[in-house]
């Protein structure tokens, strides 16, 4: 059975007739053709998926797309700026080399700026203990945790 | 002029794209009109297939094709390939575990295709894959590696007796005897290197397009190497030959894994030949755990040989080394690096490694992350800690008393190695201090005032990186205003473009901005392999072998532009220059004028290069719950010399969280009955989360390395190597502390170490 779904992700109204068991991150990825979000496990352990629905942040392979109708999507690729610069927490993982294969990144990245919304001024224990919803493979945490330290120092110097 | 030196940390030019969710992955690819495959998977270890119905399947909504082992035979497709010969002691070959692309009469390990649904959409494949009807007649399973060599047990290939593929002997079995014969003291251990899933981030995927008109397929798959790729597939399974090219773009982490060819590999371009049409898989992470190559699952017996003085003699083991139910493409080769690591960065007189290779109804295991070398490290390291425990002599000092001294590089060790460089005691002394060896007490006690137990642990560490096969080749190719680097390796987040730029930019004295890089394509990349910590060493030497070519192929036509003979032109900063004149040519003017120049260097010196370096660890554990947390976590490593020190320290990072997982978390566990495997998801597969893990301190202690004009050591691997040891030398320090327990197997879980502390 098909439905129609209807949303607005980064700030653009979009609608579909999707099947009713289309997750939400394969609405974004097939239907949107948004490849920024990725699907990194089938448990919804790893976190690839993490996107905002109305300013929180969610995996997306834990909902149906139709679980989210009416809803504002943020993606990755609705993070940086209109003038193509990038947003504080993406410039932050960049500068501390915060990803490697970039696979995770776009998930760690939205779940690092949910973070610092609900944390503004984190500490490594508490940076540690809330992103451990998204697993990196390849950085060994170490210049992630720097990352989402010095991007909350520079989101709260440009709110 | 911006010039990036080799030494400097360059901020990565890959990050932009990949943080703002542009990179392309291979599921990223949206092929119009491409059909969705689905792979139906046996739910038994063991079983021999006595018919498949695929009547209902075929004629679900949305199929196009559903095709079997039958079809493979039909089509003589060939088996996936195990590139390695070994020969057995008594002089026979190997065993052989031929491997279809899809089963045929019998299923070897749960998650062994069975039969390939393409459909319109990836519901339609999958639904249709529960229509198909798999006659089993379930057979008795082994999951245990040393179980399986045992008499009696279940046999995977009824040719290979007692499940014994290779049994070999590495180094002199007499000398280590005669060592062990007149040795003062024997440590010994028993231990398990504990079976890895790899996990990257990135599932495999693979995605095959045809051409009509040329009869060529292209297969986009998240690889290591599209030249071997290219080469088993098209040679030797399809036997298509050059009709097929390989492509890779983004690579969402490998870790040796993705070097390996998978069945879904060829199964998609051979769907996608048989059809005439695009065809698109994705792996799941339940799939990735079913069917992803795995890593160790060694059972080891070993030994320690010292004189009265604490002098090293010998070291030998036994070790039984699982491959899963088939010979995975460097499988055998991987436990053999247990001998040429043993002898670590000690003067041993001999080392000996009786190694049995065996077959179980498992996932194929290879090359993951360290591969075989954090395997023999471990092994020594671990026994060094026990001898010292028995002989009363600090673990630091008997390492101290038993190092290679830097008078003697360069040295060959008892496995036959030859080291070219190093400063081990100077190294473990950086270390001590680094990590105030000396304040251990004083922490100690302050974690027992509050409950807590305090461990310390120290591993030195070597690892072999570099050698000969395949060949490496670097293209370069300049034009009026451009330089192309095409490299053959495949990016797989370690950074090459960032770190190609800024060799080639030396090499030539040009702009990193005027530099391209171009990967991952088998027709214009043809020689690669990402894997064994090998890019800086052997990409990196190959380009600037390539640069030389280039700048010596341009001298010629710069003669002719600067109307002086070759001999009196000299090249530097980007510019031909007649000596002692002010007349020059640049590189692009003269490029332009020649119609452009090319240099191709393929690079197959077998040099290797030895990282090594130190680890010191403190654990504090919660007697009560068993946690085990690590406190202090301190790394000084010799890479010779740092082309990035920013991505080379998170090579280091990554590599050492990889060994910390197996350290203290991860375990691919089999049901011993059913070799089932029990931890298929990440809900039972412990992975690293940064809650698991510490921050680390970091240092360098570098000795340039001979054997490459760089002067680099292969960085990779090098933390899967280090951390394994320093943390179960660290935890055993509280176990024989207060239970005077000798040995821990990984992974040390918190239920592990409680039940050590109450048991």
């Amino acid at each position: 059975m098909s439905v129609k779904v209807s949303m607005n992700v980064n700030g653009k109204a979009v609608s579909a007739e999707v099947p009713e068991r289309t997750l939400l991150v394969s609405f974004l990825r097939e239907t949107l053709n948004m490849t920024g979000t990725h699907v990194g496990c089938d448990t919804a352990q790893c976190g690839a998926c993490t996107i905002h629905l109305n300013g929180r942040a969610i995996k997306s392979c834990n909902i149906l797309a139709m679980q989210a109708e009416g809803g504002n999507v943020t993606t990755i690729e609705g993070l940086a700026n209109a003038d193509g610069t990038l947003h504080p927490m993406q410039e932050a993982f960049r500068q501390n080399h915060g990803l490697q294969c970039g696979f995770c990144t776009p998930g760690m990245v939205m779940s690092a700026v949910d973070l610092v919304k609900n944390t503004p001024k984190p500490t490594e224990e508490q940076i540690r203990e809330l992103m451990d919803g998204n697993i990196c493979r390849c950085t060994g945490y170490h210049n992630i945790v720097k990352a989402i330290a010095a991007g909350a120092t520079s989101m709260a110097a440009n709110p | 002029m911006t010039k990036f030196a080799i030494g400097q940390t360059v901020h990565r030019l890959e990050d932009p794209t990949l943080l703002q969710g542009k990179g392309c992955y291979t599921d990223d690819l949206r092929p119009q009109g491409a059909a969705h495959a689905f792979v139906l998977r046996s739910p038994h270890a063991h079983a021999l297939i006595r018919g498949i119905d695929t009547t209902a399947a075929r004629q679900a909504p949305g199929v196009i094709a559903v095709l079997t082992g039958q079809d493979v035979k039909a089509d003589d497709l060939g088996t996936m390939p195990c590139i390695v010969p070994v020969k057995n002691h008594d002089g026979t070959p190997r065993g052989e575990t031929p491997r279809p692309v899809l089963a045929l009469d019998r299923a070897r390990h749960v998650g062994d295709p069975v039969a390939l649904v393409v459909a319109e959409t990836y519901h339609a494949a999958r639904d249709a894959a529960e229509l198909i009807e798999v006659d089993y007649e379930p057979l008795p399973a082994v999951a245990d590696v040393y179980g399986a060599a045992q008499p009696g047990a279940p046999l995977v290939w009824p040719e290979i007796k007692q499940n014994i593929v290779a049994d070999l002997h590495l180094g002199s079995k007499e000398a280590a005897d005669a060592a062990f014969a007149r040795a003062a003291h024997i440590s010994k251990i028993e231990l398990v290197q504990n079976r890895l899933v790899a996990n990257p981030m990135e599932p495999r995927a693979a995605f095959a397009e045809y051409d009509p008109a040329t009869d060529r397929s292209t297969l986009h798959t998240s690889s290591q190497s599209v030249a071997l790729l290219r080469a088993h597939i098209g040679d030797i399974v399809l036997k298509i030959g050059d009709k097929l090219r390989v492509r890779s773009g983004n690579v969402g982490g490998a870790f040796g894994m993705k070097a390996m060819m998978h069945p879904e590999q060829p199964m998609i371009v051979w769907a996608s030949r048989r059809l005439k049409r695009a065809v698109r898989w994705t792996g799941d992470r339940s799939e990735g755990f079913l069917t992803d190559v795995q890593g160790r699952d060694h059972k080891v017996f070993a030994e320690l040989a010292l004189d009265k003085d604490g002098k090293f003699l010998a070291v030998r083991a036994t070790v039984y080394a699982g491959m899963g139910a088939y010979l995975s493409q460097f499988a055998p080769m991987i436990p053999q690096s247990v001998h040429s690591m043993m002898p670590s960065v000690y003067a041993f007189e001999a080392a000996h490694l009786h190694l049995i290779e065996t077959v179980t109804n498992t996932v194929p295991v290879d090359a993951y992350r360290g591969a075989g070398r954090p395997e023999g490290i471990y092994v020594t390291e671990r026994l060094i800690d026990i001898a010292a425990r028995e002989l009363k002599i600090a673990p630091d000092e008997l390492r101290r008393r038993n190092f290679i001294k830097p008078s003697q590089f360069p040295y060959t060790t008892a496995a036959g190695l030859v080291y070219d460089s190093g400063d081990f005691e100077g190294l473990q002394a950086k270390a001590l201090k680094e990590a105030d060896w000396a304040g251990f007490p004083a922490r100690k006690a302050a974690s027992e005032a509050r409950g807590k137990l305090r461990g310390i642990g120290l591993t030195m560490y070597v690892e072999r990186c570099g050698g000969a096969a395949p060949p490496d080749s670097v293209a370069l190719k300049v034009n009026k205003d451009r330089v192309l680097v095409l490299p053959g390796t495949v990016d797989n987040g370690q950074g090459h473009m960032t770190v190609l730029k800024q060799l080639v930019s030396e090499y030539l004295g040009i702009d990193m901005e005027k530099i391209d890089v171009s990967q991952g394509d088998s027709d214009a990349n043809p020689f690669g392999l990402t894997g064994g910590s090998r890019f800086a060493v052997v990409t990196g030497t190959a380009a600037g072998i390539a640069a030389k070519e280039v700048v010596d192929k341009g001298m010629e036509q710069a003669a002719k532009m600067l109307e002086a003979a070759a001999a009196d032109i000299e090249y530097g900063d980007g510019d031909y220059k007649v000596k002692g004149t002010d007349r020059k040519a640049t590189l692009f003017d003269v490029a332009g004028a020649a119609g452009g120049i090319e240099a191709l260097h393929i690079k197959n010196t077998g040099a290797l290069t030895f990282p090594n370096g130190c680890h010191i660890v403190e654990v504090e554990i919660d007697p009560q719950t068993g946690v085990t947390r690590l406190e202090r976590y301190t790394i000084v490593d010799d890479f010779g010399r740092a082309l990035n020190p920013m991505l080379l320290l998170g090579q280091v990072h990554g590599g050492t969280v990889q060994g910390i997982g197996q350290a203290l978390l991860e375990h691919a566990v089999y049901d011993n009955e059913s070799a089932q495997l029990l931890t298929g998801s990440f809900m039972d597969y412990a992975m690293p989360r940064a809650d698991d893990v510490p921050s680390f301190n970091t240092t360098f202690h570098h000795t340039p390395c001979t054997t490459n004009p760089l002067g680099v050591k292969g960085a990779g691997e090098a933390g899967s190597v280090g951390a394994p040891p320093a943390i179960i030398n660290a935890i055993v320090d509280v176990l024989h502390a207060k239970k005077g327990i000798k040995h821990i197997d990984m992974p040390a879980t918190r239920e592990k170490v409680w039940r050590a502390l109450n048991g």
